[in-house]
């Protein structure tokens, strides 16, 4: 366990030591606070036609929602960056033989580095999160709506991150790696929208579909299915990695 | 006394390539044992399956009594590995990355700091504690590599080609220190340098197209080597035939039209008779050289031995 511990915060305070993780936390706020002034211009633009309107959507659903949906997108294409290096790059740099030779599990390799870069990605979740929090001081917002987004994009990034963490364990080289996994993340997000076409329904897309677990959530529908469906698929790729690591030393 | 390493009939195949078959071999405290062979004769290879970095696709590995297979934490823990690259992360201090080792192989919190400058002042890294690894020269990354390996004081150290890339003063230095830690640690060194082996092992094993054709100390590698050169070069094309008779002369190999190799054996001395026979037979003798045994004279030597 203290192992973990270890692999994670070394794994957690190298993204620091190089300029990527700075890069993509400036950019991604930048992008992120530009897209959530924009729904807090529309908010107060269409705010006097709402007061009017029964049952109108408020505060919370025009900005905060948009806000972790685009988020989720943005991440969709950041986390394969960030992850791509996890594995493969030790295996590249030949630093490997140090953790297959310390007195450490290939379960303990593997989830420290899981963990160490989930840091950084809760890190990000956290500063984006600051932006809906700054709305109290002028305005109300649904909290429990607050807190479904929340979760959602925080089991959002962590399936996101088991998928880039097992595509770094197989690939050879890191771009195969950011590839592989933009493409597993991409197709589960858009396997949903094949299905709403001619009223053919896939049951087993509709299930697989990130998107669709992602937007039960965030509508503020927090049901079980939703988060053992993120729950399994992160548990799913972890156990993969580390088969994979455990393979490492048979193949060649 | 316990066996530190016991490897029992390893075979490792890549595909269909065998790159070590059949390799048995044990190590006990207090010695060193040097690894000897060619580029590719399967060094490495069996270096990283004592290592636990690559599964023998048959036989099996006990370190200081555990399997390497069955309970591979504990094996590991007696085992201080430097790869024929040195595993390190460019990107943080000598420092940082020690501890960071030190941490990894479980060292108590508090004996972290006495770990480190111990492993430092071995390897004579207490100048550049505090700079960036990628700014070191090769020379030093091998150290810190090595400080690596000894820092957790393993019962096994086991050192990939230790020597690549250090200036002859710091080769020195580390076969000095390969010495010390041989008293009281088991140290296995892979090299394709004779002179290291004779230098700093105890014990030496020479391993060539994954067979380990020897297993000896070193005094029974002396045995092996009693056969010498001679480099010889006159100004006329001497005759070989006059040269082959000589007691002792056991071949001779042409280089150049007037330079020609002798091998002769050690115990029946010929040296002094060829000079005399060149100078009589009037070829005019301009030099006579000993040349130092090489590793390949005594791959010859042993693969000659197996055939015969």
């Amino acid at each position: 366990m203290s192992m973990i511990f270890t692999i994670a915060s070394r794994e957690f305070k190298s993204l620091f030591l190089s300029p990527l993780a700075w890069t993509v936390l400036a950019i991604l706020q930048c992008i992120l606070a530009y897209l959530f002034l924009t729904q807090v211009e529309t908010f107060t633009l269409i705010q006097p036609k709402l007061a009017t309107i029964e049952g109108a959507p408020g505060l919370t659903d025009i900005v905060v929602t948009p806000l972790y949906g685009n988020a989720g997108i943005i991440l969709l294409l950041v986390t394969p960056l960030l992850t791509m290096r996890l594995i493969c790059e030790e295996r590249r740099n030949k630093t490997l033989p140090l953790l297959l030779s310390a007195p450490i599990s290939n379960a303990d390799i593997i989830i420290g580095k899981y963990l160490g870069l989930l840091g950084l990605l809760l890190l990000m979740i956290l500063l984006i999160t600051l932006m809906p929090l700054s709305l109290l001081m002028g305005g109300e917002l649904d909290i429990g709506k607050l807190a479904a987004n929340l979760l959602a994009l925080l089991l959002l990034v962590i399936a996101f991150t088991a998928t880039g963490l097992f595509m770094s364990t197989i690939a050879r080289h890191p771009t195969v790696a950011a590839m592989g996994t933009f493409g597993i993340l991409l197709l589960l997000w858009i396997l949903d929208w094949t299905t709403g076409m001619k009223d053919q329904r896939s049951e087993l897309f509709e299930y697989l579909s990130i998107l669709r677990h992602f937007q039960n959530l965030q509508s503020g529908l927090i049901s079980s299915v939703d988060i053992i469906y993120f729950l399994l698929f992160t548990a799913t790729f972890i156990l993969l990695s580390i088969r994979s690591l455990d393979n490492e030393r048979l193949q060649k | 006394m316990a066996n530190l390493i016991a490897a029992e009939h390893l075979c490792r195949y890549y595909g269909r390539y065998c790159a070590v078959n059949d390799v048995s071999f044990t190590l006990a405290k207090g010695e060193v044992l040097g690894f000897l062979g060619p580029n590719g004769a399967g060094k490495t290879t069996t270096m990283q399956m004592l290592c636990g970095n690559l599964a023998p696709s048959s036989g099996q590995i006990t370190i200081n009594g555990f399997d390497l297979l069955d309970q591979p934490q504990l094996a590991k823990r007696s085992l201080g590995y430097l790869p024929d690259t040195p595993p390190l992360y460019k990107d943080l201090s000598v420092q940082e990355f020690l501890h960071y080792c030190a941490q990894l192989h479980g060292i108590a919190k508090n004996s972290i700091a006495h770990a480190i400058n111990k492993a430092k002042e071995r390897s004579g890294l207490m100048d550049v504690s505090h700079r960036l690894i990628a700014n070191l020269s090769k020379g030093f990354q091998q150290r810190v590599g090595i400080a690596q390996a000894i820092l957790h004081n393993p019962d096994v150290i086991i050192l990939d080609e230790p020597t690549v890339g250090l200036d002859p003063i710091q080769i020195r230095e580390i076969r000095a220190l390969i010495r010390e830690l041989g008293q009281d640690h088991g140290v296995i060194l892979s090299t394709h340098i004779l002179s290291e082996v004779q230098e700093s092992c105890s014990h030496v094993q020479i391993i060539h197209q994954g067979r380990l054709i020897l297993n000896e100390s070193i005094a029974g590698l002396n045995l092996y080597m009693n056969t010498g050169s001679l480099q010889v070069t006159t100004r006329l094309k001497p005759d070989t035939n006059v040269l082959l008779a000589i007691p002792g002369v056991s071949s001779i190999e042409n280089i150049a039209n007037n330079q020609i190799i002798i091998h002769h054996s050690v115990a029946n001395d010929p040296i002094r008779h060829i000079a005399e026979t060149i100078i009589a037979e009037g070829w005019e003798l301009q030099e006579l050289m000993p040349l130092k045994k090489s590793m390949e004279d005594i791959f010859i030597a042993l693969t000659m031995d197996s055939n015969s």
